[in-house]
Formats: structure tokens, C-alpha cells, sequence
């Protein structure tokens, strides 16, 4: 929006070029440094990816993600957690028209579905190392609970950020610097699925290859 | 002794003389200092004005002080190395056991990049971003204060490992499978990680701050092509450090999985690849490089063009250049390790970028010569470090286009020529470059200037120390002297050694001058007072306040209408067209409330990091909650900002004009 405004002016001549209009305001600073640390997340991911990528073969003569991954699973999980974005998405609408219901019920949403996604993981986990293919077996398991497990943990660490967004929202009303965290944090979820499609296509769809 | 994992008191190195004298007396000098502190009453000035504040001029010295500190750790470690070498030859053991001397080269590359340079040039971007961006802050003012003091974590956590436990023996890259639990049961690579990962989150958080200051924060008319250079390669250094930091995170969250967990990334069984720790190490390490070395080109830039009374020469070819460095120092990472056996194609390609790399630099070099060209050149001692810059970091760069050629990198690797090599860069390039920066804006912290004399006999003692240092290792590195040799038999190398070892003595001078540079100019600070602002009849808006800058460091944000918008304005002010306009509208400024959020959430971290090292998981556990709870607190606090009443501001700006405003 503010863009829009600065736009407007170069429009009528009073500014030559929208990167003259001084500081921006803090709405978008906020936002935009919240980006820059997102690009830096996913640069983190890119390396675990990396050593995926290089290790995927190192099975030390344990278990394959052939042999391992339940496709089915993943695929729910992917349900799951693009089901959020949208819930989230539906959630931003809500805070942009300044409605608590409706803010309220999106993030409960955003959280149960988030936590579904969670709880499939885990259980994933747990059946995998009940065989016995446990991080400290093989290069290729340690890289794949790695990389996922840090995905999850993102996961986590966003559920318990909407908790307390909530807890903020309650006490605080839209303050401006709530409905920023806000933004940020819908950002933040985005940004997950991002890199979830990433893991269901190198790690559970080409894992499978033969 | 599960209580305190695998801490007790066989810990401490009781037997050591060396390592118990050094910390006897950095014991003593904290003490003193201390107590100097508390008995002059000046612990709440501290904390109120220093602390806990979240002023990017303070946060600058304040990252300065400490990073100067540690150059004093670095330099010892380096001074010990260099008469270990010049004594032990032949049947000689030296006065450094082996055990003991590979924790030196350790701790001195770790502290000399991670604790030295980063935080001189994060000092000098702190300080000197905002103000010639003609702002009032960086973007997240209580984030910077974390980032500086999650660095002081790390900077704290690797002197403890002096007196309690030991430091990696890896080298300061630590490669596996050496630096494997298998191969380094002790603590030191512990030391090491820990501390990285905390100071690394510093850096990173740093990183996400600058690059949204730069881009969304300048004076009205500040477009991009009218920032100052400093500020053109900060944002070229920033976006590096949000590319490149993650990388290490991750790499050292790996190994840290493989030590504690058992996890297989980089072992030698179970299918671990070692060669991909070292990939990964140099997919940040040579981006760090420009981190490091592309502010410093900023600060040689800003120097030049002030101390020649000169637009800089090819101001837009200078932007493509260091934009041009900050891409291609992601595709030059192979040339570390050119051994590793890759094939000749994938060496050849890295080995051609590298020299490609060059050629913005060399660019870079030319503008700065044609900007001196016919300018009136002051030779202070921000030009004297410039100069001594261009000198030898020309020769330092052409070594490197040597290394670049993958069969001359197989005769000299992992011998000193490369030492001699890298040390031929980093010295002059950044470390002069600071040292150009710490005298530059100095006035502008402080209100006053540093002593020149003293300033000059620091320089030179640290060329002609560097040289007599350095050069000798070139020669041995083609005799085919390995790095890190505790001690040799070859006699024909200790001639040499002897040289580089009073080289080294010759640098320890030129500390020595500044460090009685500092001492005099403070004791002279009346004289060398800058009342003006503008002590060096300077281009950019720092120049353009008061010196020291107030918290709001301009009272009426300045309008920026072209390059070098302060100069422009002080000429026509000069030639009688316009008079300085004293009716200035003044505005209530918000400026950032002091926060100790910074301060606390490092105490947890160096206790969580210290925990995590010695293995004692509740401790470690109360830290993690410590931290976090911290942090809650910060989120849950209603008052950021505190206002400053338009009235204040006036009269602050009345009370001390500065010649031209704008």
C-alpha cells in the first residue's frame, strides 16, 4: 500500500524515483527484514539439501528410502500442511479487515492442521526407527532425519509462535506491531511449504526412484 | 561427577606454566578493570549508556573495542607461533609442545577472522552505515544490540577454553575426520563449534539488519546510485552474510550432530564424506573473504576521495565492481582445496573464475589510482594506510593468481606459501582498511581527532613489520615448508624464520604506537577537538553533524539531491549561493528505548554454550529457558520508543551549529 502512495507521487512529480522517498515505513521495514531472514532460512535448508543430495546413497548397507518411505504418508502430509497455507492465507484476510473471529478461527485451524502434519511425521519417525533405520545407522539416515527433522522443527517452533501470537492478539488487540508479527508470521508458514514441496519431491518422490 | 558432566578440576591446566601465566594476568587485568569500574562509580553510566544501549554508534565502538582487544589475543598467539619456528630447528623442540602449539594456529586463525575482522567491519558498518545514509538507526536497533553481544558470547566462550579445558587442535577449519569425536575426544573442537554457532547467529542477525537498512532505510533523495561507495559495498557484504552464514550454521550443526549424536555426515564409516564438510566450509569461507574485504574497499574509497579533494573516479563502474565480487565469490570455492581430485575440467573451471575474480578488483585498484591523480592529496594516516594498501595488496592478489592455477596449487598447497598468501591479502586489505576506517571516523565518535604522529609511526612500523613478516614465508613455502610445524630439521629454512620472526617483532611496535596513540590523543583530546563535524572537509552526510553525533544523529533528516550531496552544498555555500538556512523545522524524534534484552540473552547463551561443552544437560536446559523467557519478555514489552520533544531537539541543534546543514 504504502507503495502504492509513493508511486502516486513520483505519478504527480514530486519525487523522481520511488527509491528517493526516504525511510520506508516501519510496517514495510519489518516485513522486508523478515524476508531477508526467510531467504536466509531457506539458504540453511539448501545446504542440508546439499548433504542429502550427496548422501542419499551412503545407505551402509541399511535400509533404503525405497524401502522406507511410506508415499501415502507423505502425501497426507503435504495435504496437511498446504491446507494450512490456505487456512493461513484465510487468517491474513481476516487480520487485514481487523476481524478477531475470524483471525481466531484461522490460526486454530492453521495450528490443529500444522499439528496433524506434526503428529504424521513423528509417526513416521517412530515407525522407522522401531526397524532399526535410526540416524546413527547410516550417512543417508543422518541426513534424512536431519533435513526433515529440521523442517519439523520450524514446524514446531511456528505452532508455538501462533500460540503466543494469539495470547498478544488477545491481550493487545491489533496493535500495529501485533498485526506485524502477524505478517511475519504468515510469512514464516509460507515459507515452510515452500521448502516441504522441496523435501516431498527430492526426498519422498525421487527417493523412491529405482 | 555426573553432576557436572565431564567438568572437574583436571580441567584447568595447573601444569602449564604458559597457558597459567596468561591467565593469571588476563584474570588480574579483568579484575582491575573491574573494580576500577565499580569504585569509581561508573557501573550505571555503564549499563545506561553503553550496556544496554541500542545506539549503532555505541554498538560500533563498542564491537571496535572488542575486536581491538582480541587483536591483542590474535597477535600473541601469532608472535608465539613465529619464535617457536625461529627456535626449533634441527634436533630443537622449542618452548611450545606439540599439543599445545596446535591449539595456537587454532585459536589465532579462529580469533583473527571471526573475532578480529568480522567485528572491526561490522564495527565500522554500524557506525558509519545509518549516518551516511542520513538516517537516525539501523532498521531493528534492539536486534543490533543482540547481534554485537551473542559476538561478545562467542568472543567470551573461546578465552574461558584457555583457562578451562583446552581449544581445537583442527586447524581453524576444523576438517573431519580429525576434528570427528573419534580423532578429538577433548573439548576443544567443542570450544570451537559452540562458540561459532552462537557469534554466527550474531553475524547472521547482523546480515538480515544491514541489507534491510540499506535497502529500506535512506535520507529523502537517496536513490541507490547516490549512496555513498561504503554503503554500496556494506549492502555487497550483508548480502553475502545472509548467503553464506546459514551455510556454516548448518555445516557446523552437522558436525556438532555427528560428536554429540553419533550421527555419520562426516566419519569415516558408515558412509560419512568428509570432502563434503570441506565443500561446504569453503562455500561460506570464500564468500567470508569478501565479507570481510569489501567494506574495506568501501573505506579506501571514502578515504581516497576526501584526502583528494575528488569525486571518486568511476563511482558507477566502482558498484558494478564490488556487485560483480559479491556474485562471483560463490563460484571460486574449489580453489581451496584443488588436491581434493576432482577431475581437471571442474579444477580448471574454478581455477579460471578465480583469476576472472580479479578483474573487478583490479578495476577497483585503477579507480582508486585515477581518483588520487591529479587530486591534492593530505597524507594522513587514513592515506597512508590506502597507500600501503594498494601496495602490497597488488603483489597479495597476483600470489593469488598463482595459487589460482591448479598445477602450481598442487607444488605450493598446505605449505606456507599459501600462509604467506592469504595473510598478503587479509593483512593490507582488510586489516589496513580498518585501520584507515578506526582513524577516518574516529573524530566523528569521539569529538576528537587521534594523534598523527602517532598514527603515522603505527603504520609504519606494521608495513615494514608485515613485510619482513610475510615475505620470507613465500620463500620457504617454495623450499617446501609445510604450515603448522611444531617443529622441522631443515636448517636451511630457520635463516628465514628468523627474519619473519623479527618481522613480527616490528608489528608488535606498530601495536605498541597505538596503543600510545590512543593514550596521547585522549590526554591531547582538547586540542584535537573537531568542532566542526567535518574535521577532514569530508563528501558524505556523516560529516554533515556534529561530532559526536546525538542519538538522533541529524535533527532534520537531510534532503539528499545528487552524489556526494555534502560537498556539493559546502561549495555553494562557499561561493556565496546559498547561506546555511538556520530556520529549520523541527520535529519530535522517536528514538529507540535501551534495552539490556541483548546483554541477558548472551549471558544465557554463553552459559547454554558452556554447558553444552562440558556435557552438563541441566544447565544447559536452564540457559535454553533463560534465553527464551528473555526473549518472551522482549515481545511482551508495550514501550519501544521514547520521544524526544521537538523543543530538545532545537536546541541541541542551536547550541551547536555545524557549518553547512542541509
Amino acid at each position: 500500500m504504502n507503495v502504492a502512495v509513493e508511486m502516486d507521487a513520483v505519478r504527480h512529480g514530486e519525487l523522481l524515483d520511488v527509491s528517493e522517498a526516504g525511510p520506508a515505513p516501519k510496517r514495510n521495514v519489518a516485513a522486508f527484514g523478515f524476508w531477508i531472514f526467510l531467504l536466509s532460512d531457506i539458504v540453511m535448508f539448501s545446504a542440508l539439501f546439499a548433504s542429502y543430495a550427496v548422501l542419499a546413497k551412503a545407505t551402509a548397507g541399511s535400509l533404503t528410502g525405497a524401502q522406507l518411505f511410506d508415499q501415502r504418508n507423505a502425501a497426507m502430509e503435504t495435504a496437511l500442511l498446504l491446507l494450512s497455507s490456505y487456512s493461513c492465507g484465510l487468517m491474513s484476510l481476516a487480520i487485514n479487515s481487523r476481524q478477531h473471529l475470524g483471525t481466531f478461527l484461522g490460526a486454530v485451524v492453521t495450528f490443529l492442521l500444522g499439528a496433524a502434519f506434526l503428529a504424521l511425521e513423528l509417526r513416521e519417525f517412530q515407525v522407522m526407527i522401531a526397524l532399526g533405520a535410526v540416524p546413527q545407522r547410516s550417512a543417508f539416515l543422518s541426513a534424512f532425519f536431519t533435513l526433515v527433522g529440521c523442517h519439523g522443527l520450524h514446524v514446531a517452533i511456528g505452532l508455538g509462535w501462533l500460540v503466543l501470537m494469539m495470547i498478544q492478539l488477545a491481550l493487545r488487540g491489533f496493535e500495529d506491531v501485533v498485526v506485524r508479527r502477524l505478517h511475519c508470521f504468515s510469512l514464516f508458514w509460507h515459507a515452510l511449504d515452500i521448502i516441504w514441496v522441496l523435501i516431498f519431491t527430492i526426498v519422498y518422490l525421487m527417493g523412491v526412484l529405482p | 561427577m555426573t553432576l557436572l558432566g565431564k567438568l572437574d578440576w583436571s580441567a584447568v591446566p595447573f601444569d602449564q606454566p604458559i597457558i597459567m601465566g596468561t591467565v593469571g594476568v588476563m584474570v588480574v587485568t579483568i579484575v582491575s578493570i573491574l573494580s576500577w569500574v565499580m569504585l569509581k562509580g561508573y557501573a550505571p553510566y555503564l549499563w545506561r549508556e553503553w550496556i544496554t544501549s541500542v545506539d549503532h554508534k555505541r554498538i560500533g565502538v563498542m564491537y571496535i573495542l572488542l575486536a581491538l582487544v582480541m587483536l591483542l589475543r590474535g597477535f600473541a598467539d601469532g608472535i608465539m607461533m613465529r619464535t617457536q619456528q625461529a627456535v626449533a630447528a634441527g634436533g630443537a623442540q622449542g618452548y611450545l609442545p606439540p599439543e599445545h602449539f596446535d591449539q595456537i594456529f587454532s585459536a589465532h586463525g579462529t580469533i583473527m577472522i571471526f573475532f578480529v575482522a568480522m567485528p572491526l567491519v561490522i564495527g565500522l558498518m554500524n557506525f558509519a552505515v545509518p549516518l551516511q545514509l542520513g538516517v537516525r538507526d539501523v532498521a531493528f536497533p534492539t536486534m543490533n544490540s543482540i547481534s554485537f553481544w551473542l559476538t561478545a558470547s562467542g568472543v567470551l566462550l573461546t578465552n574461558v577454553s584457555l583457562a578451562v579445558g583446552e581449544f581445537a587442535k583442527t586447524g581453524w577449519f576444523a576438517y573431519p575426520p580429525l576434528s570427528e569425536l573419534q580423532f578429538s575426544p577433548g573439548v576443544g573442537v567443542d570450544y570451537y563449534l559452540w562458540s561459532l554457532q552462537i557469534s554466527g547467529i550474531g553475524t547472521l542477525l547482523s546480515g538480515v539488519n544491514f541489507v534491510t537498512t540499506i535497502l529500506k532505510m535512506r535520507a529523502p533523495g537517496m536513490s541507490y546510485m547516490r549512496m555513498p561507495v561504503f554503503c554500496w559495498t556494506a549492502l555487497a557484504s550483508n548480502l553475502l552474510i545472509v548467503a553464506a552464514f546459514p551455510v556454516l550454521t548448518a555445516l557446523f550443526a552437522m558436525l556438532l550432530l555427528d560428536r554429540y549424536l553419533g550421527f555419520h555426515f562426516f566419519t569415516v564409516d558408515a558412509g560419512g564424506n568428509a570432502m563434503m564438510y570441506v565443500n561446504l566450509f569453503w562455500v561460506w569461507g570464500h564468500p567470508e573473504v569478501y565479507i570481510l574485504v569489501l567494506p574495506a574497499f568501501g573505506i579506501f574509497s571514502e578515504v581516497t576521495a576526501t584526502f583528494s579533494g575528488k569525486p571518486l573516479f568511476g563511482y558507477r563502474s566502482m558498484v558494478l565492481a564490488t556487485m560483480a565480487i559479491c556474485v562471483l565469490s560463490y563460484t571460486v570455492w574449489l580453489h581451496h582445496f584443488f588436491t581434493m581430485g576432482a577431475s581437471a575440467s571442474v579444477n580448471a573451471f574454478f581455477g579460471i573464475t578465480s583469476m576472472i575474480i580479479g578483474v573487478p578488483t583490479g578495476v577497483k585498484v585503477f579507480n582508486w589510482l585515477f581518483t588520487m591523480y591529479g587530486g591534492r592529496v593530505r597524507f594522513t594516516v587514513p592515506v597512508l594506510w590506502t597507500i600501503g594498501f594498494m601496495v602490497s595488496f597488488v603483489f597479495g592478489g597476483l600470489t593469488g593468481v598463482l595459487l589460482a592455477l591448479p598445477p602450481v596449487d598442487w607444488q605450493v598447497h598446505n605449505t606456507v606459501f599459501l600462509v604467506a598468501h592469504f595473510h598478503h591479502v587479509i593483512i593490507p586489505g582488510v586489516l589496513f582498511g580498518c585501520m584507515a576506517g578506526y582513524n577516518y571516523w574516529f573524530p566523528k565518535a569521539f569529538g576528537f581527532r587521534l594523534d598523527e604522529r602517532w598514527g603515522k609511526a603505527a603504520f609504519w612500523c606494521w608495513f615494514i613489520g608485515f613485510h619482513l613478516a610475510f615475505m620470507p614465508l613465500y620463500v620457504t613455502g617454495l623450499m617446501g615448508m609445510p604450515r603448522r610445524l611444531q617443529h622441522y630439521d631443515v636448517l636451511s629454512w630457520q635463516p628465514w624464520l628468523l627474519v619473519a620472526e623479527a618481522g613480527a617483532l616490528v608489528i608488535l611496535a606498530g601495536i605498541a604506537c597505538q596503543v600510545v596513540q590512543i593514550v596521547v590523543s585522549i590526554r591531547h583530546r582538547e586540542q584535537l577537538r573537531d568542532t566542526t563535524g567535518d574535521p577532514w572537509n569530508g563528501r558524505t552526510l556523516e560529516w554533515a553533524t556534529v561530532s559526536p553525533p546525538p542519538a538522533w544523529n541529524f535533527a532534520v533528516l537531510p534532503r539528499v539531491d545528487g552524489l556526494d550531496a555534502f560537498w556539493t552544498k559546502k561549495q555553494r555555500v562557499l561561493a556565496k549561493q546559498e547561506l546555511p538556512a538556520w530556520r529549520r523545522a523541527y520535529q519530535p524524534i522517536d528514538v529507540p528505548r535501551n534495552s539490556p534484552v541483548g546483554v541477558v540473552t548472551a549471558f544465557f547463551a554463553v552459559v547454554t554454550g558452556f554447558a553444552l561443552i562440558w556435557h552438563i544437560w541441566w544447565i544447559a536446559g536452564i540457559g535454553v529457558l533463560g534465553a527464551a523467557v528473555t526473549l518472551l519478555a522482549f515481545m511482551f514489552r508495550t514501550k519501544d520508543e521514547v520521544e524526544i520533544p521537538a523543543d530538545e531537539v532545537g536546541l541541541f541543534d542551536r547550541r551547536r551549529p555545524v557549518e553547512v546543514s542541509l
